[in-house]
C-alpha cells in the first residue's frame, strides 16, 4: 500500500483506471478460478455490487458515525417496495422516474426513525433499529396493499438501449426481437487455451431476463459513483464531524459539533444508499416478497462492514465481496455454507479484531498507544499488539 | 385492520395468564443477556442458541425415558420432569461455558472493539444453530446415524414430544387456567428470585457486581475477572436451560432455529426492563409477554411481533434506559 502511495500521480491514476476496466470486464473474462461454477457469474457479481453498495452505506452509519444499526435491511426494503409499488403494483412508472422517489422515501424513513431513536445510547439503538427492520418486514407481510406474503412481481427493469428495426437507436423495455448496439463475446477457458466464444455473447445494455451482466455494469457504476461521493463527504467537515462524534460525543459537542444533527445526517445518508440498493435489487429481481428482507440480511450486512474493517471504505468493499461471493463460489458445500461462514466469522474476529483492513487512523492510534506504554513501563512487552 | 375489543375484554384474565407464561420464559432467557451485558457490555447474540440446545436436551430426555412421551403420571412423571430440567440446565450451561471460552475470552484478552465481539457472537450463533440443523449429516459422517436415527432424523424440521403434563385445568374464581401456565409462571418467578438473591447476597454475586462496576478495581480487590465472567455465563446458561425446559412443557415443539426469534424477544425484554438489571429482566419479560398476547387478541395473530417491537420503541422513547434503569453494578444489598 505504501509503495502504491509513493508512485507518481499519473501512474496512480492509470492504476485505478486499469482496475476499474478490469472490474467492468470481469464477467466477460470469466477467469477460471474466480468464476462460479453452477451459478450465473454475472448474477453473482451483481449481488456482489449490491452488497458493496449496502456496505458503503452502512459504513457511513456504523464506521464513520459509530452508530450500531442492526436493522439496515429495513431501509433496503423501503427502497425496494417503493420502486415496486410505483413501477408495477399501484402505478406504471418507468424505473428511472421511480428511483428518486424510492431514495427519497428511504431517506425520510431514516429521518423519521432517527429523530427519536438517535437520542438513545449505543446498544439501545441496536435493538431499536433491529425492531424497526422487523416491523417493516412484518408490515409488508401483513398488508394487502403491499402485496402481503405473495410479494410484488413485474417490477420495471432499467431502460435498454437497442438497435431498432430501421437501424436507429431505441430506448425502452427490452424486447425479444431487438438486439443491443453491439455484442460482446465472452471468453471460454479450455484446458490451457483461451478462446473467444462468439456463441456466448452479451448484448450491450439490454436489460433482459437471462443475461445479468448489464445489471452488474449498472451496479458497478453506481458503486463507483457512491465511492466518489463517499470520498468527498469523508474528507469534508461532515466526515470529520462524524469521526469526532464517534470517538467522543461529549468532547465533540463541547467543540461545537452539533452531534445530534450529524448523527441524524449519517443515518439519513446511510438510508439513502440502502434505499438505492433496494430499488436496484428489486428492479433486477423483478419480483420481491418479504422473505427478501429477513433480519438475517441485516446481520450479514453488518458482518460485511465489520469484517472488512469498519471506517475504511476499501476494507468494507472487500468485506462485502467476501460475504456475498464466498457462499456462491463454494456452492458445492451448500449444506455447510452457513456453518463455515459462522466459523469464519469467529476465527476472523479472534485473529483480526480490527477487521481485515482497519482504517489508517485506527492503526496509528494503536501504535501511539503502544509507544506510550513502552515509554511508561520502560520495556517492550506487547510487540504483537503494535502490529495489529 | 379490525380491532376485536370484544374478544380482548371478555377473555382478559385468560389472555393475561397465557401472556405471563410466555413472559416468564422471556424473562428467564433475558437474564442471560442482561447479566452478560452488565458485566461485559456485550450483546451475547449466541445466547439464543444456548436456549435452543436446552430445548433439545429436554426433548431427548423425555423421548429416552418415555418412548413416545405421555401416559405417565405420579411419581414417575415427577422424576421425568426433574431429570428433563436437570439435563436442559446442564446442557445449556455447558454450551454457554464453551461459548465464553471459544468465542469471547480471546477477544476480551485482546481488549478488542466491542463490535467485533458482537460479530464473533453472531458467528458462534450460526455455528451452533447449524450444527443442530445438520446433526443428521454430521452423525452420518461419523458413522453413527443408524444408532441415533431417532434423534438425528428430520434435523431441519419441527420435532415434538407428546404432552407430559396432562393435569386438569385449575379453577380459580370461575376462571379455568391451564396447569402448565401456572407451573411455568411459578417456576420462572421462583428461579428469578433465587438468582436475584444470589447476586445480591452471596460472595460470588458481590464479585459479579464488582466486576460489572469496574473490572480493574475489582481485580485489584481480589476478584478473578475471568472466573467471574465464567460464572456469569454459567448462571445465564442455567437459566436459559430452565427456560428451555418450561418452553418445552408449554409448546412441546422445537427446531434448530427456534432460538432466533425467542432470543430477539428476550433481548427486547432485557432492554425493556433496563439492561443489566435483573429485576428489570423479569418485569420486561412479563410486560412484553402480556402486551404481546393482548396485542394478538386485539389486532390478530399476524401482528403479534409488531406489537412487541412497537412497544419497545415507544418505551425507549420515554424511558431511554428501560423501565427500571440499568443497574447490575449499582445494585445495593
Amino acid at each position: 500500500m505504501n509503495k502504491l502511495k509513493a508512485l507518481p500521480k499519473p501512474v496512480k491514476l492509470a492504476f485505478w483506471v486499469l482496475l476499474a476496466i478490469l472490474a467492468y470486464a470481469l464477467p466477460i473474462l470469466e477467469p477460471p478460478i474466480i468464476s462460479t461454477p453452477g451459478v450465473d457469474f454475472g448474477g453473482v457479481l451483481f449481488v456482489v455490487t449490491m452488497y458493496c453498495l449496502i456496505a458503503l452505506g452502512l459504513n457511513i452509519v456504523v464506521g464513520y458515525a459509530g452508530l450500531l444499526d442492526l436493522g439496515y435491511v429495513g431501509f433496503y426494503a423501503v427502497g425496494a417496495y417503493t420502486a415496486a409499488i410505483l413501477t408495477s403494483f399501484h402505478a406504471n412508472w418507468p424505473l428511472l422516474l421511480s428511483l428518486p422517489f424510492a431514495v427519497a422515501a428511504t431517506t425520510i424513513a431514516g429521518l423519521i426513525l432517527g429523530a427519536p431513536t438517535l437520542r438513545v445510547r449505543g446498544d439501545y439503538l441496536a435493538i431499536v433499529t433491529l425492531g424497526f427492520g422487523e416491523i417493516i418486514r412484518l408490515v409488508a407481510v401483513n398488508t394487502e396493499w403491499l402485496g402481503d406474503r405473495r410479494g410484488i412481481s413485474n417490477i420495471a427493469r432499467p431502460p435498454s438501449v437497442m438497435t431498432g428495426e430501421d437501424g436507429g437507436v431505441v430506448v425502452g423495455e427490452a424486447e425479444p426481437g431487438l438486439k443491443g448496439i453491439f455484442e460482446i463475446p465472452h471468453l471460454y477457458w479450455g484446458d490451457g487455451t483461451v478462446l473467444v466464444d462468439t456463441e456466448d455473447t452479451t448484448q450491450f445494455l439490454v436489460f433482459g431476463v437471462l443475461d445479468q451482466i448489464p445489471y452488474y455494469w449498472l451496479g458497478l457504476t453506481v458503486v463507483l459513483l457512491v465511492l466518489l461521493a463517499d470520498y468527498l463527504i469523508k474528507n469534508s467537515r461532515v466526515g470529520r464531524a462524524w469521526e469526532a462524534t464517534r470517538e467522543d460525543e461529549d468532547a465533540a459537542e463541547l467543540m461545537g459539533v452539533p452531534t445530534f444533527k450529524f448523527k441524524l445526517l449519517a443515518f439519513a445518508t446511510g438510508a439513502f444508499i440502502g434505499g438505492l440498493a433496494g430499488a436496484l435489487f428489486a428492479s433486477r429481481q423483478s419480483f420481491i416478497n418479504p422473505d427478501s428482507f429477513l433480519l438475517l440480511f441485516s446481520i450479514l450486512f453488518l458482518a460485511a462492514v465489520v469484517v472488512g474493517g469498519q471506517g475504511n471504505r476499501w476494507g468494507v468493499l472487500v468485506g462485502a465481496f467476501l460475504v456475498a461471493y464466498l457462499p456462491q463460489r463454494f456452492r458445492d458445500f451448500d449444506d455447510f455454507r452457513v456453518l463455515v461462514f459462522g466459523a469464519a466469522l469467529v476465527a476472523l474476529a479472534i485473529l483480526r479484531p480490527e477487521g481485515l483492513f482497519p482504517p489508517r487512523r485506527t492503526v496509528r492510534a494503536k501504535q501511539m498507544e503502544h509507544e506510550l506504554e513502552v515509554l511508561e513501563t520502560g520495556h517492550d512487552d506487547g510487540e504483537e499488539a503494535a502490529r495489529v | 385492520m379490525e380491532f376485536d375489543y370484544q374478544f380482548l375484554f371478555s377473555n382478559l384474565p385468560e389472555l393475561t395468564i397465557t401472556g405471563l407464561a410466555f413472559g416468564a420464559i422471556y424473562a428467564l432467557i433475558a437474564l442471560g443477556y442482561t447479566m452478560v451485558y452488565g458485566v461485559l457490555q456485550l450483546i451475547n447474540f449466541a445466547h439464543s442458541e444456548v436456549f435452543m440446545y436446552g430445548t433439545f436436551a429436554t426433548l431427548w430426555t423425555v423421548w429416552a425415558l418415555t418412548g413416545t412421551g405421555g401416559g405417565v403420571g405420579g411419581i414417575q412423571l415427577l422424576l421425568i420432569l426433574l431429570l428433563g430440567l436437570v439435563m436442559a440446565m446442564a446442557t445449556s450451561a455447558l454450551i454457554a461455558l464453551a461459548l465464553e471460552r471459544v468465542a469471547y475470552r480471546p477477544l476480551i484478552k485482546k481488549d478488542a472493539p466491542r463490535l467485533i465481539a458482537l460479530i464473533s457472537a453472531i458467528g458462534a450463533s450460526f455455528v451452533l444453530a447449524e450444527l443442530m440443523g445438520l446433526r443428521d449429516k454430521v452423525t452420518a459422517w461419523v458413522g453413527l446415524d443408524d444408532d441415533l436415527d431417532r434423534y438425528v432424523s428430520g434435523a431441519r424440521i419441527n420435532q415434538s414430544m407428546a404432552s407430559v403434563v396432562n393435569m386438569p385445568d385449575v379453577n380459580i374464581g370461575g376462571l379455568s387456567i391451564k396447569t402448565v401456565d401456572l407451573l411455568v409462571i411459578a417456576a420462572a418467578i421462583a428461579m428469578m428470585v433465587i438468582v436475584d438473591q444470589f447476586v445480591r447476597r452471596s460472595k460470588l454475586g458481590r464479585g459479579i457486581r464488582a466486576t460489572a462496576q469496574d473490572q480493574e478495581t475489582a481485580a485489584l480487590m481480589g476478584v478473578n475477572p475471568t472466573r467471574t465472567i465464567q460464572y456469569t455465563f454459567l448462571i445465564g446458561g442455567l437459566m436459559a436451560g430452565a427456560a428451555a425446559f418450561l418452553y418445552m412443557l408449554k409448546i412441546e415443539t422445537t427446531k434448530f432455529d427456534v432460538g432466533f426469534l425467542l432470543g430477539v424477544k428476550a433481548f427486547t425484554a432485557a432492554v425493556l426492563g433496563g439492561i443489566g438489571n435483573l429485576r428489570g429482566a423479569l418485569l420486561g419479560g412479563l410486560v412484553l409477554g402480556v402486551a404481546e398476547n393482548w396485542g394478538q387478541a386485539l389486532f390478530g395473530g399476524e401482528w403479534r411481533h409488531v406489537v412487541a417491537f412497537v412497544l419497545l420503541v415507544v418505551i425507549l422513547l420515554f424511558r431511554p434506559t428501560g423501565l427500571l434503569g440499568e443497574s447490575l453494578g449499582k445494585a445495593r444489598v
